[in-house]
């Protein structure tokens, strides 16, 4: 040993008293563990991080608006900049890190090939008003995905435009509104049920329905009897979410269609967990009137931090008819044109009109469209297939350390759920949560759906390997345990990550929503 | 299949634990006759990188690309250079593929972006505060509509000739439902906006006045009058910005009394994208924020005393407050306004001046030089990196007559408001830092032919 290594140099092993949030340093700095501060705090008024030739000498036509005030807008150098945000970048998990499984949410590898051909000049540099014969490609591709969701879904049309989940709910639910109204009938009552994601609500309650909940049986489904007994004429229809979000398939959905159709109303279905089943089951197979789909779930558009969405409806042919404008037109000689209000004229005259700007989120088209041609038919269906698969085999390694109140109702679908009950006092989802974040986990999603009690929803999806999935389930048992055992240690956790648990009550109450400084505040005046 | 890790002997392992004979036994609770036996007839088998790149390619290549020719389109989405280490950022996995701050914990570099992102919104719109962003500047639009109503408890708004007509057409869309009564008017190829009509309007019953500045055709007009009519009456002053690069050269519209200012983000750091994803901003008086939609961070701190962010005044929101939300929007669009906030750091205030000072020159001398040609009158006499002229002739088919000779002219009021016989001669030109005076000759030499 000594020949080798005649320094006397020795790998060095951590004291073991040392925790780590014991070490305090001068920069408060742990090592790769980096603060960083805001930007008005580093950055000035006069910094640029971007070189300007001279503007030419021009009069100004500003009708005496010239901006004089001092905006207050801290800049950093080019380095800088790249550093605050590669900074702050590491204090975030990703799914580039690690397993995310986060029920209902569908967080799946984001390939990077869809970032290249977002990013093609031909698809990033274009302006939405171009005339349409300098847009082929770009209407060809919303075309294309257009007729890929329509086939997967069994349905009759599709609304490309809707900027997010929740919009394409509120597009599903004008379409079934517009057809009400074309229909002459004022049924006012949606029906709901409180397992729901509560955009539904929400956005029922925007259209100006009357939303009433729907009960469910013991096993976490849908009572039919019950929601049969409830339809009559003045029930406009339901909300459903098939796969629900207990993480179950709906299995009399289309018994439920059938009777609400009978009943003069039309079926939303909210399609968050389509991954779960797309290429195994087509919605317009179980009488779905309309379903909107998040690109950014099931067809892995990044969920970049909170949007942006993209959120497609998928329509039957009885609601169709009133989908938005814009959209795509193709015709014979391979021509597509964008119908707009200027060329709509009587070729579809029931539309509710227009949801947003322009076309929609194009460039999650083009990354949605390069995923499903990666995966082919075959792929999507292995999609459902895998994503099943881990769910279950999560709930079944699970199931004897934490309650699964479903368990017995048969196999999951693609996201396992588990509650709280048999935790000790004072012990509750929140540690447990908590507890996978210093395991290098992000935790699953908590409290939801409300019809369980402290409600845990794990969502591995397809993307993740076995060994992934063994080390999770191995991570998550062992927090359970610390749980069941009331270690108190947990109820501090995190102890490891960039911060502790945060004040989220002191927030609410005396909010800081923007940074202010009195020097700089001063300067405005 | 390169992105499913599952190996067949892993898959049977899996089975194994489960205590399932097959895939198919997970499935057992679809009904028989909506089981698919295998993949969907008639659509195309998995492939590989190189086949999808090749096909993707091939369709971008049929687009006219705006760096590829004469470039002069605006209208509610504008071309600006975006710095390189924009794009590296908004592509670190830890941004790109991160979620809903919700564990904030583990997501302080989500929520301090979000964090200055508000303050830099606030900053540049004027106001006091600033949410996380929305959708797009139209829906943006419609929301602070109905938030305008949940503040005054009044149903009416009055809505510029000047807003974008697309924005127009969204909330004209939401209120058939919502029982809005909205005030809506056309532009008028005219050198000043409407504010006299619009003052003119406001009564006790208006809930609010919606103006863009500047407006569809350009035009800059001052808001305070405005505002003051409007604050007479107890309605509310929208302001609606589409081009936020013009707020380091002209006045902030909260400056000017503005309660609420929504706009669209795309122009700086977002670029053109077929028209999304965009970013909607979002701003207003402190006193209103509990009224606000969408997504707020809020500045705390941790157990051990440390500063930390956090997502905010969420029983505003539909996860907690179901159908009594303030809205049903249930995300933001953090990446791009991620991608904004990274442009506005590097550009800080001197750059994002310079830059509106060589977007006004270059628009001023485009204008000259248009105005030169026969058969073009330059009918805006305010304006900042955008302009109207009226040709001698409908502009639309113009305007495709120049696209199949390479040159995107601009856009034809004829697109924006068809039928409207005294819009179609309109053309709306917009100059920024991108265009070039070889551009500018080139177009009006084309307008010189095409006029003649």
């Amino acid at each position: 040993m000594s020949n080798i290594n005649p320094s006397g140099w020795r790998p060095t092993t951590p004291q073991a008293s040392g925790a780590a949030g014991d070490d305090v340093t001068f920069t408060g700095n742990r090592a790769l563990m980096l603060e960083e501060a805001l930007i008005f705090e580093i950055g000035s008024t006069e910094t640029t991080g971007v070189d300007f030739g001279t503007a030419p000498r021009a009069t100004s036509r500003l009708g005496g608006l010239e901006r004089t005030d001092t905006i207050g807008l801290p800049g950093l150098s080019e380095p800088e900049t790249v550093r605050h945000y590669t900074r702050l970048s590491r204090q975030n998990y990703a799914i580039d890190l690690g397993l995310f499984p986060l029920g209902s949410c569908t967080m799946k590898h984001n390939p990077r090939l869809n970032e290249k051909m977002a990013r093609l000049p031909g698809f990033a540099d274009i302006h939405p008003l171009q005339p349409v014969d300098t847009v082929q490609g770009a209407l060809g591709v919303i075309n294309e995905l257009a007729q890929w969701l329509v086939t997967l879904t069994g349905m009759h049309g599709v609304a490309m435009t809707p900027k997010a989940g929740a919009h394409g709910e509120l597009c599903g639910i004008l379409c079934i509104k517009a057809a009400l109204e074309a229909r002459g009938e004022d049924r006012r009552v949606l029906l709901v049920p409180t397992s729901a994601h509560g955009t539904n609500p929400a956005t029922a309650a925007f259209a100006g329905f009357t939303v009433e909940d729907i009960p469910a049986t013991h096993d976490g489904r849908v009572d039919l009897e019950a929601l049969k007994a409830r339809l009559g004429p003045d029930v406009a229809g339901v909300m459903i979410t098939n796969p629900n979000t207990c993480g179950l398939f709906e299995r009399d959905m289309k018994a439920i269609s059938d009777a609400v159709h009978a009943a003069g109303g039309y079926v939303y279905c909210d399609g968050a967990n389509f991954n779960a089943i797309v290429g195994r089951v087509r919605p317009g197979d179980l009488g779905i009137d309309a379903m909107h789909i998040n690109l950014h779930k099931t067809f892995s558009t990044p969920h970049g931090g909170g949007g942006p969405g993209s959120g497609p409806v998928v329509l039957s042919e009885a609601l169709s008819p009133y989908g938005p404008l814009p959209f795509t037109e193709l015709y014979a000689d391979g021509h597509i044109t964008l119908v707009e209000e200027e060329t709509v004229g009587d070729r579809h005259p029931h539309t509710f009109g227009r949801m947003t700007a322009f076309q929609g989120q194009m460039g999650m088209f083009t990354r949605a469209l390069t995923y499903i041609l990666s995966h082919g038919a075959d792929g999507l269906r292995q999609v459902a297939e895998d994503s099943v698969l881990n769910a279950n085999y999560v709930l079944r390694a699970m199931e004897d350390v934490l309650d699964a109140p479903f368990a017995k109702s048969g196999p999951c679908m693609h996201e396992a759920i588990f509650s709280d009950k048999g935790l000790p006092e004072g012990f509750s989802t929140i540690d447990i949560a908590k507890g996978l974040i210093d395991e290098g986990f992000h935790p699953m999603t908590v409290y939801f759906p409300l019809v369980v009690h402290g409600a845990m929803l794990v969502e591995p999806t397809e993307t993740e390997s076995k060994a992934t999935l063994d080390q999770f389930i191995g991570a998550l048992r062992s927090v359970a345990n610390r749980a069941k055992q009331g270690d108190p240690a947990l109820k501090a956790a995190p102890a490891l990550a960039p911060r502790r648990r945060l004040d989220e009550t002191a927030a609410a109450r005396k909010p800081v929503l923007v940074w202010k400084d009195a020097a700089l505040a001063q300067a405005a005046e | 299949m390169r992105y499913l890790p599952l190996t067949e002997a892993d898959r049977s392992a899996m089975l194994g634990v489960i205590g399932a004979k097959s895939i198919d036994d997970l499935f057992v609770d679809v009904p028989a006759e909506a089981r698919l036996s295998g993949p969907i007839a008639g659509l195309p088998l998995h492939a590989s990188e190189l086949a999808v790149e090749r096909h993707m390619t091939r369709l971008a290549a049929k687009n006219l690309s705006a760096g590829a020719a004469p470039f002069f389109l605006g209208c509610g989405a504008y071309r600006h250079h975006v710095p390189a280490s924009v794009d590296h950022i908004i592509q670190r996995g830890e941004f790109l593929t991160s979620y809903t701050p919700y564990q904030p914990e583990i997501a302080q570099g989500t929520l301090q972006v979000m964090f200055e992102f508000q303050s830099q919104i606030a900053r540049l719109l004027g106001c006091d505060v600033a949410n996380a962003s929305m959708y797009d500047g139209s829906t943006a639009c419609w929301e602070a509509i109905t938030m305008a109503r949940r503040v005054t408890k009044r149903a009416k708004a009055i809505l510029s000739g000047g807003l974008h007509p697309h924005y127009v057409s969204v909330a004209n869309t939401m209120a058939k439902y919502t029982g809005d009564q909205l005030v809506t008017s056309l532009p008028t190829l005219s050198p000043t906006p409407d504010t006299d009509d619009l003052i003119a309007q406001i009564d006790d019953d208006t809930s609010c006045v919606v103006v863009q500045y500047p407006d569809i055709l350009g035009r800059i007009a001052d808001l305070s009058k405005l505002a003051e009519a409007a604050h007479a009456k107890k309605a509310l002053l929208i302001a609606v910005v589409t081009e936020p690069v013009a707020l380091g050269a002209i006045k902030s519209p909260g400056e000017m009394g503005a309660d609420i200012v929504v706009g669209e983000g795309q122009s700086l750091g977002v670029g053109l994208q077929f028209g999304g994803p965009y970013v909607g901003l979002f701003a207003c008086s402190e006193k209103l924020v509990r009224q606000m939609p969408g997504r707020l961070c809020g500045q705390t701190v941790d157990a051990e005393g440390k500063r930390g962010f956090v997502l905010t005044l969420s029983t505003r929101e539909q996860h907690i407050r179901r159908e009594k939300a303030t809205s049903n929007i249930c995300t933001s669009s953090v990446l791009c306004a991620l991608a904004m906030s990274v442009h506005m750091t590097l550009l800080g205030e001197k750059g994002l001046r310079d830059l509106a000072a060589i977007n006004h020159a270059g628009a001023s001398a485009a204008a000259d030089r248009l105005a030169q040609v026969k058969g073009v009158d330059l009918i805006t006499p305010t304006f900042f990196n955008e302009f109207t002229v009226k040709l001698s002739k409908e502009a639309r088919p113009i305007v495709r007559a120049l696209a199949d000779k390479g040159i995107l002219a601009g856009v034809s009021l004829g697109r924006l408001y068809p039928g409207i016989a005294d819009l179609e001669n309109g053309l709306v030109v917009a100059v920024t830092e991108t265009t070039t005076q070889e551009d500018v000759e080139t177009l009006a030499s084309a307008l010189e032919e095409a006029l003649a």
